[in-house]
C-alpha cells in the first residue's frame, strides 16, 4: 500500500471500514464501510448520513463496477470520502473523480506529474456526471 | 454533416495529447503490456499477427472528401498504401508503428476524426443505416441521433471500464440496413399514433460464439429520454455482469439469462434512479445537431440516364437504389472486385471516391456495413460520368447483395485470433461464381476466420466459419441466416470442410436453390420454405 491520495481538505478518517456483510449484520453504527467490486452499494443508502468513508475495491483495473457504486453513492446524497482502492492507475483517476471518488489508495505509487497532467488536460466534458463539470450541451445552450 | 465546434475540437486534441503521452510512457517502460493494453484498445491500436492494426472511427459511416482524402494519405504514409473498411463502418490500417500511432491521431484531428472506442471494453462507435437522409423510406433522418450519442458515450466516466464491448445502432426505416437486431442497443425511430418520435430499444443482441438476436424491451422511448434510458441499460449491464469469464461478459448474455422481460424491468427501475441527474441532452441542442443533418439543396428534374451502354445499365440496375429526391439516386461502389480482398481500397481508389463525392454527391460518403461505399445524393445525369469514372479505378463491379458481394474478416492473414484464413476463401467463392451470380439473385455470404463472428456469418445467408481441426484450417457451412430486418441466425449444415471443400459445397448449396426455387423466391425464402432438411441431401449425398 503506497500513499493515500485525497481531494478533500477535512482530515483524513482513520476508523477501520468493515465490510458490506458486517456492516449490514450488526455494525450498522460503523462509520467507515468497504465494499466489495460486486456488492451493490445501495445497501448503504439508508444509512449514508452517518458514514464517513466509503471505501471501494479494485481488484483488477479493469473491473470497472467500482464506477457505478460511486455515482450511486454521490447521486444519493453521500458527501464523506469516497476511496478507490487496490489496482487503481494513474489513466483511471480523472474517470474516478467525475465518477465522485475523492480519495485513492492505490496498491503502486502514482506517477505525480503523469496524474496532474492527466487531471488537466481535458477543458471540456460531454456528460454530467457526480463531480461539478459542465457538460458541453449546457455550455453551447448557456 | 455534422461539423466540430471548438468544444469537440479541444476534446478531440486532448485525445491526442493523452494518447501521445500514453504511448510514451509504455515506450519508455514506465507501464507494462498489461496496463497499457486497455489504454491503446480504448484508442483502436490492436497488436495482430506482423504489426499494430489502428481503426479510425467513422461515426454511423458518414464522411466528406476532406476526410476521405486524409485516410487516404493515411494509408501512404502510414502503411502500405491501403485501408480496409469493416463491418462497424470503420475504416482499419494493418501495417502501424506504435511510435507513428500519436502522429495519425494527431492528422486525423486536423480534419475532425479521431480512433476513440473503436475498440476495447467501451461504448464503440455507433452505426447506422448507410441511407440515412437518402432513402424514402426513413421517417427522419437517424444521424443526428447517432451523433447525439455519439458525444454522449465519449468519455462517459461511469461506461468506461465494461465488463466487454458495447455497440449501438440506430436506424429510422422499417428496413434494416444496419444490422440493427444484432447489436448491444439496437433503436429503431418510430412515430406513435400522436404523431410524436420515439425510439423501439432493442438490447442483447450479438454475434460472437453465443449469437442472439436483441428482443424488444421498449416499445416506445420518447426521444427526449434517449441517453438517459441507455444509461440505465449500461448501469444494469455493469453492476451485474459477469467478470469472472470473458466470453459471458456481453450484454446479450446476461439478458438471455435473466430473459428479456426481467431485465427490461430492472432497466425501468435504474432508469427512474437515473432521470433526476438530467442527464439527457435538451432538445435545443439535438435540434442544434440535426441542423447539420438538413437535406443538400437537391436540384429539380428528373431524366433517366441512357442505358445504352449494357454494362452499365447491368450496374445501374444492381448497384443504384432509388433516392427520396426524384432527379437524385444512391450509389453503391463495391469493394468486392472479382478475386479482391472485401473491403479493402487502395489510397489511390480512396482519394477517387472522394473526388467522386465532391463533385456528385454533395460531398457525402458512407461507408457500409457489408464493407462497400455508398455516394448517398448522386444526380442521375451523372451516373454515366461516374460509372466510367469507377470503371477506370477497378470500382465498379456490379455485385451490390450477389454471391460475390461477401463480408469477410480479416481472418489468419491478419489477425491474432483467427484459427483460419477468410481471404481466399473469399476470393475463390468470388471467382467460382462470378459468371452466374446474377441469376443467383440476392444472396449473401459471410466468412468468419474464427467463432468471434467479426465477418458475421452467422448473419449470412450462406455464412461460413473458418475453425482449426487438428492443425488444419476447416471451414463449417451455415444456412439461414439474416441480419436485415427479418434477422435469424444460420444454423450449421453438419461436417466442415477444407478450403476447396467449402467452395464445392457451395456449389451444391445453390444448384439445389436453382432446382427447387419458386418464382421470386430468393435463396434465403427457399431455405426457409424448404429447411435444412431439403440441402441436406444435396451438401451431403
Amino acid at each position: 500500500m503506497t500513499d493515500l491520495l485525497r481531494f478533500r481538505t477535512d482530515a483524513a478518517h482513520e476508523e477501520p471500514a468493515v465490510s458490506l456483510d458486517a456492516f449490514v449484520e450488526g455494525q450498522a453504527n460503523a462509520s467507515a464501510v468497504r465494499l466489495e467490486a460486486g456488492d451493490d452499494a445501495r445497501v448503504l443508502i439508508p444509512y449514508l448520513d452517518r458514514i464517513m468513508l466509503v471505501e471501494i475495491g479494485f481488484p483488477k483495473f479493469r473491473d470497472g463496477r467500482g464506477y457505478s457504486s460511486a455515482r450511486i453513492l454521490r447521486e444519493a446524497g453521500y458527501t464523506g470520502e469516497l476511496r478507490a482502492a487496490g489496482d487503481v492507475l494513474v489513466d483511471q483517476i480523472d474517470f474516478m473523480r467525475r465518477c465522485g471518488f475523492d480519495a485513492f489508495a492505490p496498491d503502486a505509487p502514482i506517477d505525480e506529474a503523469v496524474l496532474t497532467r492527466s487531471l488537466e488536460r481535458y477543458d471540456y466534458h460531454y456528460q454530467p456526471a457526480a463531480d461539478a463539470i459542465v457538460p458541453v450541451w449546457k455550455l453551447r445552450h448557456g | 454533416m455534422y461539423k466540430y465546434d471548438q468544444y469537440d475540437q479541444s476534446i478531440v486534441d486532448a485525445r491526442v495529447d493523452e494518447f501521445r503521452d500514453q504511448a510514451r510512457r509504455r515506450l519508455a517502460g514506465e507501464i507494462t503490456e498489461d496496463q497499457f493494453k486497455p489504454l491503446r484498445l480504448k484508442n483502436g491500436l490492436y497488436l495482430q499477427l506482423h504489426a499494430y492494426m489502428l481503426r479510425v472511427a467513422i461515426p454511423y459511416g458518414t464522411l466528406d472528401s476532406r476526410q476521405m482524402r486524409k485516410l487516404a494519405y493515411i494509408a501512404r504514409t502510414y502503411d502500405r498504401g491501403y485501408g480496409h473498411f469493416t463491418t462497424r463502418q470503420n475504416i482499419q490500417y494493418n501495417w502501424i508503428k506504435l511510435e507513428e500511432a500519436p502522429d495519425i491521431l494527431a492528422d486525423l484531428a486536423t480534419v475532425e476524426m479521431h480512433a476513440i472506442q473503436t475498440s476495447g471494453e467501451s461504448i464503440r462507435n455507433v452505426s447506422s443505416d448507410q441511407y440515412a437522409g437518402a432513402s424514402a423510406d426513413e421517417i427522419a433522418d437517424p444521424r443526428p441521433w447517432a451523433e447525439l450519442i455519439r458525444q454522449a458515450t465519449t468519455f462517459h466516466p461511469e461506461f468506461s471500464y465494461l465488463p466487454r464491448k458495447f455497440k449501438i445502432a440506430v436506424i429510422a426505416s422499417a428496413e434494416d440496413r444496419a444490422a440493427m437486431r444484432l447489436h448491444d442497443i439496437g433503436l429503431r425511430l418510430v412515430a406513435n399514433d400522436a404523431g410524436d418520435l420515439g425510439f423501439e430499444v432493442y438490447v442483447g443482441g450479438g454475434m460472437g460464439r453465443t449469437p442472439f438476436i436483441a428482443p424488444l424491451i421498449r416499445a416506445f422511448l420518447p426521444v427526449d429520454h434517449l441517453f438517459s434510458y441507455c444509461e440505465a441499460v449500461l448501469r444494469v449491464w455493469n453492476r451485474t455482469a459477469r467478470r469472472d469469464n470473458i466470453h459471458k461478459q456481453r450484454v446479450k448474455i446476461l439478458v438471455h439469462q435473466m430473459g428479456a422481460e426481467a431485465f427490461a424491468a430492472a432497466v425501468e427501475a435504474e432508469w427512474q434512479e437515473i432521470l433526476p441527474n438530467k442527464s439527457d441532452v435538451p432538445r435545443a441542442e439535438f435540434d442544434r445537431i440535426a441542423a447539420y443533418f438538413t437535406p443538400p439543396a437537391f436540384e429539380a428534374g428528373d431524366r433517366e440516364p441512357d442505358r445504352a451502354d449494357p454494362d452499365f445499365a447491368v450496374w445501374l440496375d444492381q448497384n443504384v437504389k432509388p433516392h427520396k429526391h426524384p432527379g437524385y439516386a444512391i450509389v453503391n461502389i463495391s469493394l468486392k472486385p472479382i478475386g479482391g480482398i472485401p473491403g479493402d481500397a487502395s489510397a489511390d481508389q480512396i482519394d477517387l471516391m472522394a473526388d467522386l463525392a465532391e463533385r456528385h454527391s454533395f460531398d457525402e460518403l458512407r461507408v457500409t456495413h457489408a464493407q462497400n461505399i455508398v455516394l448517398p445524393h448522386v444526380r442521375k445525369a451523372d451516373l454515366y460520368t461516374i460509372w466510367q469514372a469507377l470503371v477506370d479505378a477497378g470500382l465498379a463491379e456490379s455485385n451490390l447483395d450477389l454471391i460475390s458481394d461477401i463480408i469477410a474478416c480479416p481472418g489468419l492473414d491478419y489477425c491474432s485470433l483467427a484459427n483460419a484464413r477468410s481471404i481466399p476463401v473469399a476470393q475463390k467463392i468470388a471467382t467460382r461464381f462470378a459468371g452466374r451470380q446474377r441469376d443467383l439473385g440476392e444472396l449473401k455470404l459471410k466468412i468468419s476466420g474464427c467463432i468471434n463472428a467479426c465477418g458475421h456469418h452467422h448473419a449470412g445467408h450462406i455464412g461460413i466459419l473458418g475453425v482449426d481441426k487438428k492443425g488444419t484450417e476447416n471451414y463449417q457451412l451455415l444456412l439461414g441466416g439474416s441480419g436485415a430486418e427479418d434477422a435469424s441466425l444460420g444454423k450449421i449444415t453438419g461436417p466442415g470442410f477444407s478450403e476447396d471443400g467449402i467452395v464445392d459445397a457451395i456449389e451444391r448449396v445453390t444448384d439445389q436453390y436453382i432446382a427447387v426455387r419458386q418464382d421470386g423466391e430468393r435463396f434465403l425464402d427457399t431455405y426457409r420454405r424448404v429447411g435444412m432438411d431439403g440441402f441436406k441431401e444435396a451438401i451431403y449425398g
